[in-house]
């Protein structure tokens, strides 16, 4: 049972892997030849002539890479001030992050899309990057991990003479290093594959993200499954890939709190 | 330095620490979400100019007397009702396989979850190769069995079903790691102890993992069907930019990109983004009564 479910999910994948190797020709005709004949590479040297496939690839580098080192700034250091530091309101303004959590970012696509047009940033770098530079889950679920260690490694650090921000720095992240690796990696998830966003705010074709370009490449290119599935594969080689190595971070990043320990 | 009482000055220190996060979360969370709202208030929009010539439940009225968007709301909720219970017993049928034998646990779990981390819009072009009528895998094994071929994704009839299989196949893994843990979490004394007190298999199933395994269950209820009806990267890939034959496929995500982006209604889109977030936090607030309800019924049982 397991095994056909399993099977199931990788067919996708396999049939996507076995086409991006057959010639452009064959598929076209019926009925389709389930292998490829031979290995034929050369659907994946075909797309980078295309398309910009790698004007894509390094717009989506850049994205997700800034994305996600911004988020990883601004809710390391949110969280560190909900955990660590004494100030007015600390509770409420953390009750009101945790409703805001609620609000499905759907609703706020429109009234975003007008107060970037205000900005004129439509069709920029920075109406892909600046938007998702803060996550709250990102703040709460450091914050989580941050109030799970004792307190008084804080306070034998603070006694020892260490500032905040070097507290921050030299023992509060590297003592948390995995679930700081869990939230990057399901940030850079998130970022790679996002689609809607870069949608609607470009429709330059030098700003097209990895997402938005293949499916471009697939207006333009019509029915040419071979070449379609190959840039594909790249599409979401490099996630798999990071996935497969790290990938018991991801379910430490995806499961509730209480279930972590 | 050590006292847990707030100052101006520890205020201010702390502030310092926020101010990204709050001045990023201000401009593109709290302010948006008011301007929802308010948009959605605009029957006379200029937004070129920027301007409001009349405000009223015009929009309002423009969507309850639009058969496109009843036919959105229709799918989004004929998708969910269908994708939603299929996706938590599934799952829940897997992982509970998985939990039993651990060593296979992790390979399968690596294969369940490979579609979360696959770009959406991938899945969706792969599965339109997949359904084609000419050439695609789907009709070409069910020609094995003797079944003439379907045209999957041209055909208003199997329209809707061809995105019901794609939403399934994508959100499994993410439900299958969820039910892992809370099973995991289960201290298997109980299972034990019922064991003794002679419960067969499907005894101790219903009685002692399930009632344990509720909360768990209201948390995967609730997220599979926030995802569903959010669906659109899928519909907008399978069918390559379009909401299907006779908008067979059209969801609330995409009837909101479409007046909003390809129509250029911007003040019945945002109208329609507000009748989303009424739908799903009423949903939401419903599921986790309804199963508190029960929780309390099952507590008072055991």
């Amino acid at each position: 049972m397991l095994t056909i479910g399993a099977a199931l999910t990788l067919i996708p994948f396999v049939w996507m892997i076995l086409t991006s190797l057959q010639p452009a020709a064959t598929t076209l005709s019926i009925p389709t030849s389930w292998l490829p004949h031979s290995l034929n590479w050369v659907n994946y040297l075909h797309i980078w002539q295309a398309a910009p496939f790698a004007r894509y690839c390094l717009n989506s580098l850049l994205v997700t890479l800034t994305t996600t080192l911004g988020q990883l700034l601004t809710s390391i250091l949110a969280a560190f001030a909900f955990t660590h530091l004494q100030f007015y309101g600390r509770h409420s303004l953390f009750d009101l992050l945790l409703v805001l959590m609620l609000v499905p970012g759907e609703l706020l696509l429109i009234p975003n899309f007008i107060t970037l047009a205000q900005f004129h940033w439509i069709n920029t770098y920075a109406a892909l990057i600046v938007p998702w530079l803060v996550s709250i889950l990102m703040v709460v679920t450091l914050h989580q991990a941050f109030l799970a260690q004792p307190k008084t490694l804080y306070y034998a650090a603070r006694l020892d003479g260490a500032s905040d921000w070097q507290f921050l720095w030299h023992i509060l992240v590297p003592t948390n290093w995995p679930v700081i690796t869990a939230v990057t990696l399901l940030q850079v998830i998130g970022s790679w594959n996002a689609f809607m966003w870069p949608l609607i705010v470009t429709n330059d074709e030098t700003l097209r993200t990895l997402p938005v370009g293949l499916m471009a490449f697939t207006t333009e290119q019509g029915t040419n499954y071979p070449l379609l599935m190959a840039a594909t594969v790249c599409v979401i080689f490099p996630l798999i890939l990071l996935y497969l190595v790290l990938q018991k971070y991801l379910v430490l990043g995806i499961l509730p709190a209480h279930l972590k320990g | 330095m050590l006292n847990a009482k707030p100052t101006w000055k520890s205020t201010i220190k702390a502030l310092l620490y926020l101010a990204p996060l709050l001045i990023i979360t201000v401009i593109f969370t709290v302010w948006p979400l008011i301007n929802a709202f308010l948009m959605s208030a605009y029957t006379q929009y200029n937004y070129f100019t920027n301007h409001v010539n009349a405000i009223g439940w015009g929009n309002f009225i423009t969507l309850w007397q639009d058969p496109t968007f009843h036919l959105a709301c229709r799918n989004t909720l004929l998708l969910t009702l269908v994708v939603m219970p299929l996706t938590v017993v599934l799952s829940l049928f897997i992982a509970y396989g998985l939990n039993r034998n651990e060593h296979l646990a992790g390979f399968f779990r690596t294969i369940y979850f490979l579609p979360f981390v696959t770009s959406t819009v991938a899945i969706g072009l792969v599965w339109n190769w997949i359904f084609r009528l000419d050439g695609g895998l789907l009709n070409h094994v069910l020609g094995w069995f003797g079944y003439t071929a379907i045209d999957w994704l041209n055909d208003p009839h199997y329209a809707l079903a061809a995105l019901m299989v794609v939403c399934v196949w994508q959100g499994l893994g993410f439900n299958i790691i969820l039910f892992l843990a809370g099973l995991n979490h289960i201290d298997q004394r109980y299972a034990a102890a019922a064991r003794l007190d002679g419960a067969n298999a499907w005894q101790r199933f219903t009685n002692v993992t399930w009632p344990l395994l509720l909360p768990m269950t209201i948390l995967i209820v609730v997220k599979t069907t926030l995802t569903n009806f959010k669906v659109f990267d899928q519909v907008y890939a399978l069918f390559h930019g379009s909401a299907g034959p006779g908008n067979a496929d059209l969801t609330l995500m995409y009837y909101l990109y479409q007046k909003f982006y390809v129509e250029n209604q911007y003040a019945v889109a945002a109208a329609s983004g507000v009748v989303f977030f009424v739908l799903v936090g009423g949903i939401t607030l419903l599921t986790y009564g309804y199963f508190r309800h029960r929780r309390r019924r099952m507590g008072g049982r055991l």
